[in-house]
């Protein structure tokens, strides 16, 4: 299939509009804007509120995917910070000191409201106190406490419920002269669980052999819609029928996964992926599994945003506040780290997948620190190999690819070794 | 002790701090049958509770400059800060054998794996990870601390198979009031008079602390007062600053010395914040788990592991550390790698260019070994000082 084919998939044109709208809307200085985190994010809640979402992470991906995330990481440091610290913050930061400009080519403006929903990641905390200094906006805080025992408590969800109702709530009313409707709210909620339905079954489906998606790469676009601004919304629930009806008829036509360069060829190599994508070299790091014939039948990326698989988690129009509180606990980075291992255990073992591959991230601590550790117990418990590469999110200066490439090439030759040694449950020294 | 001088007692200081398999603790534990140790990353946890429980409280602070870590450069990349996998090589090495649980306060995403690898490593311990609200109303963030105190609480006297009483808290509060208090006697001691307190010696006088049942530390810090007033010790003419960002993984002993050497006194730092966290004493009376808790809520330092909830009130703590201590500057001084300081560092950096106070900035890790560019970097810092000053 030709490139021009890919671009033709129904549904990534649907997203590609719903993405351009979002922009439209935000910058059109018709409505209030609110910047907010991609994990926990609370978009039903600020759909309420007639509130915009804007999200700096995405805004980074973009910009690094448009090849400009590495001069404004340069601008950010050199206005004094660190080399050391993650680089999201530092291409936000960057480009607000190079225009604040927004994919469409007009200025982003000054946020309303920094909602600070503090999950998964310690760094959002200093994030957005940062971007206050610039923008002198209100900031409320959502404190969503760290799954440190694999599962939230009463007391955990009690208190995210508590502040949603005293702080969060509140704010979002007084910052867009709404009153807060439950209804409403609830009714956002039911279509959010339609959706995630519709997405479940779609990650479900790299269960196949040939799988007909990849779930780290391609995975990245499917999740676009319930990790943004469309959680909640018609469209979404549309996107994901479209998705679902497209991956179908691959299914039906027995193929297998589908690149920014055509059809895959035969699939030799399942994995399941853990960590970000390196997204300055996208295309060029994917292609170096695909052409390899490696499929990624898993990834807990897809998770950042929202674990929907592992215990089923649905957004609960019957506990509308409850549900908000269950859903920022589960992201994937606000669970412990045995947890982690036994969600990435039992994906190569239900996805029969030949092995983890770990792409640590030098900026992103909430990811990357305890990886090895995480892999050897991967490996021990599913006797398949681990391996490792390492990259950056949005700074060009950390994707080696000559490196990575190496280590790709040497963990395939590691999983041909093992099956022609018939698979026995020896871990990786 | 207190006829010792302050050679003796810093020596005694010295020794703990050099002592990688924390004889001191081992005694303690060992002198009674059924006694348990809990050792914490010492950002912040609420030592009391551990204290009333019986049990010793003992601040773990990675490896330092002289341990060779083998094991723990294979649980961590390079590109992570150094204290979590000198931590582990101290637990995989045996070194925290006889350590009950373990707390890991909430600071950092580090620090959040990094009780997690603990939970997957030693299965047969008491794992905490210890989260503390970033909300700071007492029907909010306050109800949801009380109960993970009560949680902690809880978790303790499961392990220690006893109950820890009201009474119990309560002396362990008052314990710790006392020992709060000689901590900030002698921060002020130091900054008055600088030349008769060395930041190593108070370096090392605190880091005591960490290994040390609280009142006999308590007891040294007294001691060691007294001792430092009877010296007769020459004043130099160095400028006075305040060190930041230095509160989970420590510089080395050298780095501190290679300050002072080259001409700045430090009369405050945020080192083991733990023992100075809460800035006025836990009343005794009423709930003592309810004081603890708005202790923290109302009366604690404002640093890099919490959130300012306004504009105005960020680096109002540093500024203010500045103006009580008669700072003539700042030195930011932050382990490699280290998110929440480098992240807070350039607000603050802001703070003081608006109040035109110097600064330098430097990054460490614990085993740093190469001084000398330290050294011409903060001697530069001083001698500009010291020229601005009089000009
Ligand atoms: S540290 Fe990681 S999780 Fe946190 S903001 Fe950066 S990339 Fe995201
Ligand atoms: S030194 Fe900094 S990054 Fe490392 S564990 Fe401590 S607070 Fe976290």
């Amino acid at each position: 299939m030709s490139q021009q084919d890919v671009i033709k998939s129904r549904s990534m044109l649907l997203q590609k509009e719903m993405i351009a709208r979002n922009y439209d809307k935000i910058t059109s200085g018709e409505v209030k804007v609110s910047s907010t985190f991609v994990p926990g994010n609370l978009n039903e809640l600020l759909m309420c509120f007639d509130i915009a979402n804007n999200l700096p992470e995405i805004n980074a991906i973009q910009n690094a995917m448009r090849k400009k995330s590495g001069e404004m990481i340069m601008e950010a440091e050199r206005s004094g910070h660190s080399e050391d610290v993650c680089t999201y913050v530092k291409a936000d930061i960057g480009m607000m000191a190079k225009g604040n400009i927004a994919p469409n080519g007009k200025p982003f403006p000054d946020p309303d409201v920094l909602l600070l929903s503090y999950t998964g990641c310690f760094t959002f905390l200093k994030w957005f106190e940062l971007l206050r200094e610039q923008y002198k906006c209100p900031t409320v805080m959502l404190q969503v406490p760290y799954s440190a025992d694999g599962q939230p408590t009463k007391n955990h969800r009690d208190y995210i419920v508590k502040q949603l109702k005293e702080e969060v709530i509140p704010t979002l009313e007084k910052i867009s002269g709404i009153k807060f409707d439950i209804d409403r709210l609830r009714e956002y909620l039911r279509k959010s669980a339609k959706a995630e339905d519709d997405l479940v079954w779609m990650l479900e489906q790299s269960k196949r052999k040939p799988s007909p998606i990849d779930c780290y790469f391609g995975g990245v676009y499917y999740m676009g819609p319930i990790f943004t601004a469309f959680r909640g919304t018609d469209e979404a629930i549309t996107y994901y029928q479209m998705l679902r009806e497209e991956i179908q008829e691959r299914i039906d036509k027995g193929l297998g996964v589908q690149t920014p360069e055509g059809e895959m060829g035969e699939e030799k190599y399942r994995l399941v992926v853990e960590g970000p994508p390196n997204w300055t070299s996208f295309r060029e790091f994917w292609k170096m599994f695909h052409e390899a014939g490696a499929v990624v039948v898993a990834s807990s990326y897809t998770k950042v945003g929202g674990v929907y698989d592992y215990d089923n988690f649905r957004h609960d129009p019957d506990h509308p506040l409850e549900s908000l509180a269950d859903y920022c606990l589960g992201v994937y980075t606000n669970r412990n780290l045995p947890t982690r291992v036994d969600m990435l255990a039992r994906n190569i073992k239900e996805y029969e997948a030949d092995g983890l591959l770990i792409n640590s991230i030098k900026s992103c601590n909430s990811f990357s620190a305890g990886q090895l550790v995480l892999m050897r117990e991967v490996e021990k418990l599913t006797g398949k190999p681990g391996a490792f590469v390492e990259t950056d999110l949005v700074d060009p200066r950390y994707f080696s690819a000559a490196n990575v490439k190496n280590r790709l090439e040497s963990y395939f030759q590691m999983i041909d070794q093992k099956r022609r040694a018939g698979g026995s449950a020896t871990t990786l020294a | 002790m207190s006829a010792d001088s302050v050679k003796e007692i810093v020596d005694f200081c010295q020794g703990i701090f050099e002592d990688l398999d924390f004889t001191k603790a081992r005694e303690w534990k060992d002198a009674e049958p059924g006694r348990k140790v809990i050792g914490y990353m010492p950002v912040y946890v609420p030592r009391e509770i551990i204290h009333a429980a019986g049990m010793l409280p003992l601040g773990i602070l990675g490896g330092g400059a002289d341990l060779e870590v083998i094991h723990g450069d294979a649980f961590y990349q390079s590109y992570i800060c150094r204290i979590p996998r000198s931590t582990v090589e101290l637990a995989i090495t045996g070194k925290l054998d006889f350590v009950d649980g373990m707390m890991f306060p909430s600071i950092c995403d580090v620090m959040r794996n990094l009780s997690g690898i603990w939970q997957l490593l030693f299965k047969d311990k008491y794992v905490r990870y210890f989260d503390v609200p970033q909300n700071f109303k007492d029907e909010v963030g306050g109800v949801f601390y009380a109960n993970e105190l009560r949680e902690l609480k809880e978790g303790l006297e499961k392990l220690g198979g006893r109950e820890i009483t009201e009474e119990a808290l309560r002396h362990s509060v008052e314990v710790y009031n006392e020992n709060r208090q000689w901590v900030n006697k002698v921060y002020d001691y130091r900054s008055a008079t600088p030349w008769k307190a060395p930041s190593v010696e108070v370096y090392l006088l605190m880091r005591a602390g960490m290994v040390l049942p609280p009142e006999e530390h308590t007891q040294l810090m007294k001691d060691y007062l007294a001792a430092a007033d009877r010296e007769d010790r020459p004043m130099r003419d160095n400028c006075r600053i305040a060190l930041t960002g230095a509160f989970c993984e420590q510089p080395p002993l050298n780095l501190i010395k290679s300050l002072e050497l080259s001409g700045c006194y430090i009369v405050d730092d945020d080192f083991m914040l733990v023992t100075r966290w809460l800035l006025e004493d836990v009343p005794t009376d009423g709930d003592p788990i309810e004081n603890l808790s708005k202790a923290f809520l109302h009366h604690s330092a404002e640093t890099a592991a919490k959130f300012e909830d306004t504009v105005e009130g960020k680096g109002s703590y540093l500024l203010e550390t500045i103006r009580k201590r008669r700072a003539d500057g700042v030195i930011f001084a932050a382990p490699s790698f280290c998110d929440p300081a480098l992240l807070d560092q350039p607000m603050l950096v802001s703070r003081l260019e608006a109040h035109k106070i110097p600064y330098i900035t430097m990054q460490y890790a614990e085993n740093s070994g190469q001084m000398q560019p330290i050294r011409e970097q903060s001697g530069t810092f001083a001698d500009s000082i010291k020229l601005w000053s009089v000009a």
